[in-house]
């Protein structure tokens, strides 16, 4: 029983062990592969370019609900004529921005 | 096998100090694949703690007595299903599961979030971590589930008969997971602040956490009050005890969260609101799962152990004093991006909103924790009731069911008179009538309940206005026929109609507690066989008494050994109403000393009430029976001196017959409360639109939002 | 008037910011100052015994005293005692008996002095859960 036990907690030992090492035995593989260590900055840089991608496209959908609201709350009376025109203006040029940025970082599509 | 039990704990302390070191020195030095390790570590967290809660699982429906925890919470003649449950009756078993539950919800949160937001999402992992320590490291030292004896016990001392219950069952794991998943925005705005990131990525991640926090700990506190009112014997749902306030704490101060968070995104305002309601969440809900297993305050529930004490006070200190420093430092980050406008515009009543949670948060936070504050301040320990509690709460509840009827409806920026006039006039007609219909009826003397109730109506005046003027607007627009269109409006606006439905939900919950407490009927009183006791309405009869007998092995019902109760008649104006069978379960206690009869009668006795619930009022009943009467008495003193253990049984169907046979009289508890039933479909409305709101967006909607934006958005520039 | 209206958005602002707090404060203040009044203290028998004015209401917490406890009709009549021992209130209770009650076991119920005895209040009677660190024999463990 308790050599079950043994073999066991090894085993739990050696999936633990597993999970967690795999990305960094993976990095280390990749570096090999490409020819010597990169420089880690390389990663900050592209994780920084990514976090302004994953930003701009949060923002891009937070602004089309926006505007969704907007003309919903226009239309079952909650804005006048004129609030909802100046406010729906307002709102597609801050969209129209935020579609710029992203084409700028990604300029293969829209 | 225990042996692999606590092993599993100590690799998890290990797999927790190395996750937090790697995910922080991932984040700090930009190296990817360690904050990816980190993450990996939460996964590994999960799954060792669920090979552990596995081999307790194991060791329970096993009968393996030689586990403590199994021996002191389960035995051989508890029902399987609940020796399942066994596991989070105790003290060290629900600190596993809640560690286990922790590691489950964090491994999702961070699976989800992989791609994304790696500076948050990696202290994020170390923050989750650091509470995975804290509570294996209080399993190891002070409360160990894998703790054994030898030699192995024969047989154990059994499930409380108290908790043997469905509801009871399913109570702890949801309700766990509700605290549970509070750790994880608190997690991630810990996360934000460090990482200087409160955005629109990082609200949308958070918001679908922070739902799903307040929809677990609503469900739990719900099941915990149903509970309470179907299955014990007192005939409440609530009683202000301190451990269900503790629960109620955090999901005040999320739904404010989940409010408030609306502003944020559309007007860049409350950002300092937004973070200290997060922090506060995730403290609020350390210091519950602190308050019921430390037993600093008296409460029926809270578990014994006064050792736990003070670890829990000094991380709590350490959340507070660490989110007070975060807010303070990153305050440039938190700037409001507008002002506010108007004091009558929707920012505003959000705003309102927020004060009023908080509000009720405070009140009912002095309260529960009052004892150690009048002790600490005078030297002497005192406590406040239930009367207190209905004193502040009540108008609170009512604000906040009336700012639900005109939140939605009132405009932003600024709300003109003529805006007021459209949008108000209709639910504040629904409100008046609402109060002249009652008053007609002959509904008064109770003027906080007749208020509830206007509000609610004026409440669901709004909401159904809501749902009136959408509907229209969308049959102009794209000409569908009107139930079409409701179900279109509601499908492609799914947060703001699954929040209007959510508030349905709230409105007809209140209703129903006002009008269950302000206009109940209670009768308590002994009655003999044959006597009649009137409660409100009705007119309930004591027929004849009733005894059965249970087998010692049976697993099919709960395990009492005997059952003693009546048969109620339930007579309005001389019609029959129902027939109701409330009883009392009599345990056995496992104690040899008591006896070979006593020990089958000593245990927790449960009342089992006996209830004709209807969507207009709810008869509910419960019976006390005298079961130390002198000549039932002396059944069980000769069978102890006389039988052998294994024929006590025998006495047991003896002291049944006599009960039968001389009819005693038997203390009844009963009460009729109108509209008792609205409290659990006002629940069940809560849940359903908390599931429409967060529903996903199907993913064609998605896709057609992204291609083709451009151009749209230009054409409707153009179009103004 | 006018002035009131000339005055500029954010010194607007932070008055109401001001006004706010401000009432929040003496808001709070006021639960918190009337919750003293409001509170019932908690006592053992012994101290009970000692301080207890007719009319206030007390928390009495303490052991069920065993063999003292007996039912005339609708009124639970027993004793409860100091947990370290000692002293000894003799109270009449009516209402609600939850079901963990038992001779032994620690209970909270709020009483007030009515000449020379004690009365339970309705439904006031709460019995505590028995710890699981008891030294008894690990009988009833109710944890919930």
């Amino acid at each position: 029983m308790a050599v079950l036990v043994v073999i066991l907690t090894l085993l739990v030992l050696a999936a633990v062990l597993a999970v967690i090492s795999a990305p960094i035995r993976a990095a280390r593989a990749r570096r090999e592969a490409a020819g010597g260590a990169a420089p880690a900055g390389g990663d900050a840089e592209e994780a920084l370019a990514a976090r302004t991608l994953e930003d701009l496209e949060a923002a891009r959908e937070a602004k089309y609900r926006e505007i969704r609201d907007a003309e919903l709350d226009y239309r079952t009376g909650k804005l006048s004529r004129e609030d909802y025109g100046a406010i729906d203006a307002e709102l597609r040029a801050e969209a129209i921005e935020i579609l710029d940025r992203l084409e700028r970082l990604k300029p293969t599509d829209a | 096998m225990a042996g692999l039990g606590f092993a599993c704990l100590l690799l998890a302390l290990g797999v927790c100090a190395y996750g937090v070191a790697t995910s922080l020195y991932g984040v700090r030095s930009g190296r990817l694949e360690y904050v990816d390790s980190g993450r990996r570590s939460i996964y590994a967290l999960a799954g060792v703690l669920t090979v552990a809660v596995l081999v307790l699982e194991i060791a329970f429906v096993g009968d393996d007595f030689a586990f403590n925890t199994v021996a002191d919470t389960s035995s051989r003649t508890t029902p399987g299903l609940y020796k399942a449950a066994a596991i989070w009756s105790s003290q060290e078993g629900s600190l596993l599961v809640w560690a286990w539950l922790m590691s489950l919800w964090s491994s999702l949160a961070l699976f989800l979030t992989r791609k994304h937001m790696r500076d948050v999402a990696a202290y994020a992992t170390a923050v989750m971590l650091g509470f995975g320590a804290f509570f294996v490291f209080l399993m190891v030292a002070y409360a160990n589930p894998f703790a054994t004896t030898s030699p192995a016990p024969a047989e154990g001392v059994g499930l409380d008969p108290l908790l043997r219950f469905p509801a009871m069952m399913i109570h702890p794991p949801i309700l766990y997971s509700g605290y549970t998943l509070c750790t994880i925005p608190l997690a991630f705005g810990i996360g934000a602040l460090l990482a200087r990131r409160l955005d629109a990525d990082w609200i949308r991640a958070i918001r679908r956490f922070a739902f799903a926090a307040w929809l677990f700990l609503g469900a739990g506190v719900m099941l915990g009050a149903l509970w309470s009112y179907s299955e014990l014997g007192w005939g409440g749902y609530w009683g202000w005890d301190a451990v269900e306030n503790a629960a109620l704490l955090p999901w005040l101060t999320g739904t404010a969260f989940l409010h408030s968070l609306m502003i944020q995104e559309k007007r860049g305002m409350l950002k300092v609101w937004n973070v200290s309601l997060v922090l506060a969440t995730g403290t609020l809900a350390v210091m519950g799962t602190f308050l019921v297993r430390s037993g600093i305050l008296d409460s029926i529930h809270a578990f014994g152990g006064h050792t736990l004490g003070v670890p829990f006070v000094i991380l709590i200190a350490a959340l507070i004093a660490g989110s007070i420093y975060l807010v303070v430092s990153r305050r440039s980050l938190l700037r409001s991006e507008h002002r506010l406008d108007s004091l009558l515009s929707r920012e505003s009543m959000f705003l309102a909103n927020n004060i009023v949670l908080v509000g009720l948060c405070f009140v009912i936070l002095w309260g529960t924790y009052f004892p150690l504050i009048s002790e600490a301040l005078t030297g002497k320990e005192a406590s406040v009731g239930p009367p207190w509690f209905d004193r502040y709460t009540v108008p609170l509840a009512l604000v906040l069911v009336a700012l639900s009827g005109v939140g939605p409806v009132i405009a932003w920026r600024r709300a003109t008179l003529a805006n007021a006039r459209r949008n108000f006039l209709a639910p504040l007609a629904c409100a008046l009538l609402t109060l002249l219909a009652l008053l007609g009826a002959g509904v008064d003397g109770r003027p906080l309940a007749l208020a509830m109730f206007c509000c609610a109506a004026f409440a669901l005046g709004s909401v159904g206005q809501e749902f009136f003027r959408g509907a229209r607007a969308r049959r102009a627009m794209a000409g569908e026929p009107a139930p079409l269109a409701l179900v279109a409006l509601v499908r492609r606006n799914r947060r703001r109609y699954g929040g209007y439905i959510v508030h349905v939900g709230m409105a007809v919950l209140f209703v129903g507690v006002a009008a269950s407490s302000s206009f109940e009927h209670v009768n308590e009183l002994s009655l003999s066989p044959g006597q009649s006791a009137r409660v409100g309405a009705y007119s309930v009869r004591y027929v004849r008494p009733t005894a059965t007998v249970t087998p010692k092995y049976d697993a099919a019902h709960t395990g009492s050994t005997l059952s003693l109760g009546a048969v109620l008649d339930v007579t309005r104006d001389g019609r029959h109403v129902a027939t109701l069978r409330p009883s009392e379960g009599f345990y056995s206690s496992g104690e040899a000393a008591q006896g070979s009869v006593g020990s089958l009668l000593g245990g927790q006795p449960v009342s089992h009430v006996a209830m004709d619930l209807t969507v207009a009022r709810n008869v509910w009943t419960a019976i006390q029976p005298d079961i130390e009467t002198p000549a039932l008495k002396r059944i069980v003193t000769v069978g102890n001196r006389t039988l052998p253990p294994e024929d006590g049984i025998v006495a047991v169907a003896y002291l049944a017959r006599e009960y039968l046979k001389h009819r005693p009289r038997a203390e009844f508890n009963l009460i009729v409360s109108p509209m008792v039933m609205w409290i659990w479909i006002g629940g069940l409305i809560v849940i359903g639109g908390a599931l429409i709101a967060i529903w996903p967006a199907p993913a064609r909607v998605r896709a057609r939002v992204g291609a083709g934006a451009r151009p749209r958005t230009v054409r409707g520039l153009a179009r103004v | 008037m006018r002035y009131l209206l000339a005055v500029d958005p954010s010194r607007k602002r932070r008055l109401r910011l001001v006004a706010a707090l401000g009432a929040a404060v003496v808001l709070a203040s006021a639960l918190m100052y009337t919750s003293f009044s409001a509170a019932s203290p908690a006592l053992s028998p012994s101290e009970l015994l000692h301080q207890a004015q007719p009319g206030r209401s007390y928390q009495l917490t303490g052991m069920v005293v065993r063999g003292s406890v007996h039912r005339e009709g609708e009124v639970l009549h027993f004793s409860v005692e100091d947990r370290a021992g000692g002293s000894q209130v003799v109270l009449a209770y009516t209402g609600t008996v939850p079901d963990p009650f038992r001779e032994g076991r620690e209970v909270i119920v709020t009483v007030h002095k009515q000449g020379g005895r004690y009365v339970g209040e309705r439904n006031s009677l709460i019995t505590k859960c028995p710890s699981k660190y008891k030294t008894a024999p690990p009988s009833e463990n109710q944890n919930s």
